[in-house]
């Protein structure tokens, strides 16, 4: 195996001209990689398979020698998630390193068909762990976007607004699920407890499909609050919601619910002893008496 | 023996539990409280339980228990100042505890016992008025 790795590191160059050509004739997405990057990464991971300390073998992939290129992969696949390519596009990258080696093992081996078949099978399994390694990578890299934009749209989600004293509003918007509604469950009893708020009033507007899991996180919701000494006030059902709510058989008789999220400040308004008018326009007075006159 | 105090304010009474509830102070609680509402004749019962950290079905049922008695016994009860965690444990055990009245503090739970009692008391003078003509 060590020998391969020798022949590996005498034929440098030129593996890294084969490889490249095969690169750029398979797939290439010029459109998110430059030939100047792509050249930039091939010649270091072939220098890393080269540039190996002694001793370190094709088949050993867990060994300490391979570890600066598993970590140079685990970068550029994560950079490359990123960046939007596929993950074949990813794991292609790496597995078209093979013909490129086969080439170089055959130039070396090719009066023994058993020795030559032997260290294809080697390279077949070492190529083939980079391209796992990558592809883990890859997804990982995937993992941790998804999770960043899912406690971004956490944090964005669940805004208390006070909309007067002692009337708060909660809009939601998006998808809810069990993991956001408790998020909002306790932000809303919380903003209750620190605002003296005797009204609050859901708004779901922006919630564009409700199953029966929502309704009855909305429902404790409610119920909590209900407990703690304020009233709960459920705006902006869509009419395919009414439908949704009605056709679930979800009890929705016991809360208030308002059309638009101004009726439902109008009634706390009322509740709570408040009364909004329109003051006349002097304007309109002027007008009104001139008219008369 | 380890007691929960109620105190007297007119025709209301007053009930804070700052300590963690167990089951036999709950109990307890509930002798004491009916005792004092048919002694005193009193018109409200106000309970707060904003120090109250820890709750489970019994206290939650107990509470639901003393509300109803109190009802019986011709007075209103309001709890106040419930915590959002342990709103949040009620409901996830089930009980929405329909038949309590609840208020976000002590102030607003005393305002609507005034009212509550005060619109109670202003019938039963209608019909004493008209009994007197």
């Amino acid at each position: 195996m060590s020998k391969l790795l020798g022949e590996i590191q005498k034929n440098h160059d030129s593996l890294l001209q084969d490889w490249l050509k095969r690169l750029k004739s398979t797939v290439q997405r010029h459109d998110l990689i430059t030939d100047q990057e792509l050249e930039a990464q091939a010649s270091e991971i072939v220098a890393l398979i080269a540039d190996v300390p002694g001793g370190t073998t094709l088949d050993d992939f867990t060994g300490e020698g391979w570890q600066p290129l598993k970590a140079m992969l685990a970068n550029i696949s994560v950079s490359r998630a990123t960046a939007g390519f596929t993950p074949s596009e990813t794991a292609i990258f790496i597995l078209s390193l093979k013909p490129s080696l086969f080439a170089i093992a055959r130039q070396q081996r090719s009066n023994n068909a058993d020795e030559l078949f032997s260290e294809v099978l080697a390279i077949n399994e070492f190529v083939d762990k980079l391209a796992l390694h990558t592809t883990d990578s890859y997804i990982h890299g995937r993992d941790q976007i998804i999770r960043r934009q899912q406690e971004e749209m956490l944090e964005l989600s669940t805004p208390v607004v006070t909309l007067w004293d002692g009337i708060v509003a909660l809009p939601l918007i998006g998808t809810l699920d069990s993991a956001r509604t408790q998020v909002v469950m306790e932000s809303l009893l919380q903003a209750i407890v620190q605002t003296n708020s005797r009204f609050a009033i859901i708004d779901i507007t922006g919630v564009s499909t409700v199953d029966t899991l929502v309704a009855q996180h909305l429902l404790k919701t409610i119920t909590a609050a209900r407990l703690m000494g304020a009233e709960c006030i459920i705006s902006g059902i869509r009419p395919q919601i009414a439908q949704t709510i009605v056709h679930l058989g979800i009890n929705l008789q016991d809360v208030i619910t308002k059309s638009r999220l101004a009726d439902a400040f109008r009634l706390a308004l009322e509740r709570s002893g408040r009364k909004v008018v329109r003051i006349d326009k002097p304007n309109d007075g002027n007008a009104a008496n001139s008219r008369g006159v | 023996m380890e007691r929960i105090p109620i105190l007297r304010m007119g025709n209301y009474l007053l009930v804070t539990i700052q300590v963690d509830m167990h089951d036999k102070l709950a109990l307890t609680l509930q002798d004491d409280l009916t005792n004092r509402i048919s002694e005193v004749n009193a018109k409200g019962v106000l309970i707060d339980i904003s120090s109250l950290e820890i709750v489970d079905s019994f206290i939650g049922r107990t509470l639901a228990n003393i509300a109803s008695m109190a009802r019986v016994l011709d007075a209103e009860t309001v709890v106040v100042g419930m915590q959002p965690a342990v709103a949040i444990t009620l409901v996830e055990l089930g009980m929405s505890l329909p038949g309590i009245r609840t208020a976000l503090n002590v102030e607003s739970g005393m305002e609507y016992l005034r009212e509550t009692v005060a619109a109670h008391e202003g019938s039963d003078d209608a019909i004493g008025d008209s009994r007197e003509v």
